[in-house]
């Protein structure tokens, strides 16, 4: 692309889809919280909000695809674009922070204080007296019951595998599209968003092995909490990037992108390798260590 | 390709687009709008609309105070009171206030059409109003507003009545607006400055919001993941801040001033830059020292993520702690002393003049630094102990946001008004404004300082009579400040009935944003101003 800023800035016309999110988002948080205070109408009223929601990412997406296949966007509009997405991912890698942070702190010092360690001597003794720190933990108050604690190396490694797998056939994509190889573009794109089905699939079943035979839920202590907010919200995030990467596949067959302007795609990919990197963690600290 | 975008844009008068002709008509101009300038303007206004909200509030608080007993309101009221008026006036009136100003501004001043993300930022904006319509509504629920205090620490938070969960999902959606308000804001400035405009050649206000930018993608996620916690705990069992399940509601207070300390920042460091842009124009001195101001407000950034615990001296953290953080938040004295000190060499031996928008950042300069040595008297533990939770530190963080934030952007206000309509305020009823303002504002804080040293606790809606006369003179001075920025309001209504603004509107002010006409046309710098017009003006 040859296109510069040099000679004249682009700014998009006004759009209504801002206002429609807004509209569903109104919709959904109310929808939500009267949901979560026992109105039963209010889960109605969510669905509704989130229908919203999703007409407006398909109705604004839709707009912003047509317009870039137009050639309204200039190399500067991209490069907004690229850093937007950044600096996006930037603010969900500090959003696991506080649930990391969480694990880390509920580890290093929660846990061993209630035991006694440090200057905590007399809580150990007055309040839970007999409890010993130790690691995975439901707490002094064996919060849910007895558990068992889910392992590393049954489906987690499998899924390890799937994403790290992922991760590689994106790249290959990646090095098709710049090539030009389409077949091989499509090709390894359809594995990769399979590979993410499969990775949200075994998640869900390791969930019911856990609730059903483990005795492990989300209400088994600390190590519940951490275990079930961290790996549901990477999950979510990953059927998130998997929906994205579908719709990418299906601009590929219809001929989008080529070897100089496929910020889309590039986008996608950043966020795959982000939710990549988070499971790397997550299999590290929350699984295995 | 380029050439397909010069035939789609090139020219004004064959494009079916919107984007270089004037304002829409009607509601849609706001409601759909990419312009800049009209969603700096919706921001202003939605933020002024808050600060008269939390105003309201606090008149409420600050008449229950008067005098000893209980007067007006239930205890209960009174919290929702405080609780509310904070989250009012921290989420709805400083940040959205900077914000406009960081919409109307960094464009004009950085050469660029609009901002990078122009629909984003239209989302940004709307986002607000669906927060804070929200967060309002919950006055009226059954067991009122959130009455645990602004920082919602658990386990008082979880028992809030059913406002609990609209208070959570309002804070994620102020999170949202301003993620994407902070990315809008980073993108314009690193690719869309003028065509050789370096980055140590940014006017101080683009270069500290850049940073207080990245302070919020920093921090916001986070609160986001702190107020999940605490729904989580409430609704779906999980034990993050039950200490019988391993969790500790002190995990809270972490994660929770893990952002709160840069979103200290996130509210000061945009008033820094106003006050570095305004006194340079009033003193007829370039700013002293522009660079050292750039690495002092990085270094401010960097220390905030590293200070977050002193907030939380009386908790019961391990020594090695409380002298890392007592440490570490001392430090902070020194880039913010070379801020201060570089202000006022800026104006030593400058031709001063003393209009209103000059006067408001010389009482910021002084009455900042009163806020920031009762930090530093804060900051240290020991001491601490004493002042926690007591009205020395509500006069300390009053002191730093009101004539602090609040006065930078009340002077911004003035001194970009002109800019903005293309009118002179009226300069006399402006120096009013100021004069009543500084004066009440001391009148109401700074007793607080002795109430605090006396011991008098926060968020009680009753107190012993020793503390009587001191809290009556702060009644009064915050009704008389109260009622000073209805004087605020009157200025900016009739600001259209003033004589005209040249395009400098100032004694030969720098920068870009004074190259443009009075009032700024709808659209400004179509295509990239060249780095000689700005010399011109060097």
């Amino acid at each position: 692309m040859s296109g510069t800023a040099n000679d004249r800035y682009y700014v998009p016309h006004g759009s209504h889809w801002p206002i429609v999110g807004s509209v569903g988002l109104l919709f959904l948080m109310v929808g939500v919280s009267s949901w979560l205070n026992g109105a039963d109408a209010g889960f109605y009223i969510m669905l509704g909000g989130f229908a919203v929601i999703v007409f407006m990412l398909v109705g604004w997406f839709s707009a912003v695809i047509g317009e870039s296949v137009n050639g309204l966007y200039n190399d500067q509009v991209d490069k907004s674009f690229r850093q937007g997405m950044f600096w996006f991912i930037f603010s969900e890698v500090m959003f696991f922070a506080a649930f990391f942070g969480a694990l880390f702190y509920a580890r290093n010092m929660s846990i061993p204080w209630l035991g006694g360690d440090s200057n905590n001597f007399f809580t150990n003794l007055l309040l839970w007296e007999g409890y010993e720190s130790t690691w995975p933990s439901n707490g002094p108050g064996n919060i849910g019951g007895d558990y068992e604690v889910m392992g590393p190396f049954g489906l987690p490694l499998i899924n390890t595998a799937l994403l790290l797998t992922s991760s590689v056939t994106i790249t290959i994509a990646h090095h098709a599209l710049i090539a030009g190889k389409r077949a091989q573009l499509s090709t390894f794109l359809a594995m990769t968003f399979i590979l993410g089905f499969v990775f949200v699939y075994l998640q869900g079943v390791e969930y019911v092995e856990a609730y059903e035979h483990l005795n492990l839920k989300m209400t088994s202590g600390i190590y519940g909490s951490t275990f079930f907010m961290l790996t549901g919200f990477h999950g979510m995030h990953v059927s998130i990037g998997a929906i994205m990467i579908t719709v990418i596949w299906f601009r590929v067959l219809k001929g989008h992108f080529s070897a100089g302007n496929h910020f889309a795609f590039e986008a996608v990919a950043w966020y795959w390798h982000f939710v990549d990197v988070v499971w790397v963690g997550l299999y590290v600290f929350v699984y295995w260590m | 390709m380029n050439t397909s975008i010069i035939d789609a844009h090139g020219h004004d008068n064959d494009h079916s687009g919107d984007d270089h002709h004037g304002p829409a008509k009607g509601i849609g101009r706001w409601l759909y709008s990419t312009n800049h300038k009209d969603i700096g303007t919706m921001y202003l206004i939605f933020s002024l609309l808050m600060f008269f909200i939390g105003g309201t509030m606090a008149m409420v608080i600050r008449s229950e105070l008067a005098i000893p007993g209980l007067q007006f309101v239930h205890p209960e009221f009174f919290n929702q009171m405080t609780t509310m008026h904070a989250l009012i006036m921290v989420f709805g009136a400083v940040m959205p206030a900077f914000v406009g100003l960081a919409n109307w501004m960094i464009p004009l001043m950085i050469g660029a059409p609009d901002m990078a993300l122009p629909r984003m930022n239209n989302w940004s904006f709307w986002i607000l109003p669906v927060a804070f319509g929200i967060l309002l509504s919950t006055l009226f629920m059954p067991g009122g507003a959130p009455a645990g205090g602004w920082t919602m620490y658990p386990p008082l938070v979880l028992q809030t009545g059913d406002s609990f969960p609209f208070l959570i999902f309002s804070v994620h959606l102020m999170g949202l607006s301003s993620i994407m308000g902070a990315i809008n804001v980073i993108v314009t400035i690193i690719n869309m400055r003028a065509p050789n405009m370096s980055l140590l050649k940014m006017p101080m206000f683009v270069w500290t919001w850049l940073i207080t930018a990245y302070l919020l993608i920093a921090v916001m996620p986070v609160l986001a993941g702190a107020v999940t916690m605490l729904l989580t705990d409430q609704f779906f069992g999980t034990s993050f801040f039950l200490a019988a399940g391993g969790g500790d509601p002190v995990l809270f207070q972490h994660i929770f001033w893990f952002f709160g300390h840069p979103e200290v920042y996130i509210m000061i460091l945009p008033a820094f830059g106003v006050v570095s842009e305004i006194i340079p124009v009033f003193a007829r001195k370039p700013l002293f020292g522009h660079d050292s101001m750039v690495y002092a407000a990085s270094s401010i950034a960097f220390l905030s993520f590293i200070v977050w615990a002193h907030h939380m001296f009386t908790v019961g953290m391990p020594l090695t702690g409380q002298l890392f953080f007592m440490f570490t938040t001392m430090l902070i004295a020194v880039p913010t002393g070379v801020k201060v000190f570089n202000w006022v060499a800026t104006m030593w031996r400058g031709a001063m003049t003393f209009e209103t928008p000059m006067l408001f950042s010389l009482a910021f300069v002084f009455l900042f630094t009163i806020g920031g040595f009762s930090g530093l008297m804060l900051a240290i533990a020991p001491a601490d102990v004493q002042y926690h939770d007591t009205y020395f530190v509500v006069a300390h963080f009053h002191y730093v946001l009101v004539p602090g934030s609040v006065f930078a952007i009340m002077g911004a206000a003035y001194f970009w008004l002109p800019k903005w309509t293309g009118h002179m305020y009226n300069e006399a009823l402006g120096k009013v404004h100021f004069w009543t303002s500084a004066v009440f504002v001391n009148l109401t804080f700074f007793p607080m300082h002795f109430l605090g040293l006396a011991a008098m606790p926060r968020r009680i809606p009753d107190y012993s009579t020793q503390y009587a006369d001191f809290n009556t003179v702060a009644s009064i001075g915050a009704i008389g400040f109260g009622l000073s920025q209805l004087l605020f309001v009157w200025v900016l209504l009739t600001s259209k009935k003033g004589p005209k603004a040249t395009a400098e509107v100032w004694d030969q002010p720098q920068g870009l944003e004074w190259t443009v006409p009075s009032p700024a046309p709808y659209h400004t710098f179509e295509t990239p101003p060249s780095l000689s017009e700005m010399d011109s003006h060097h």
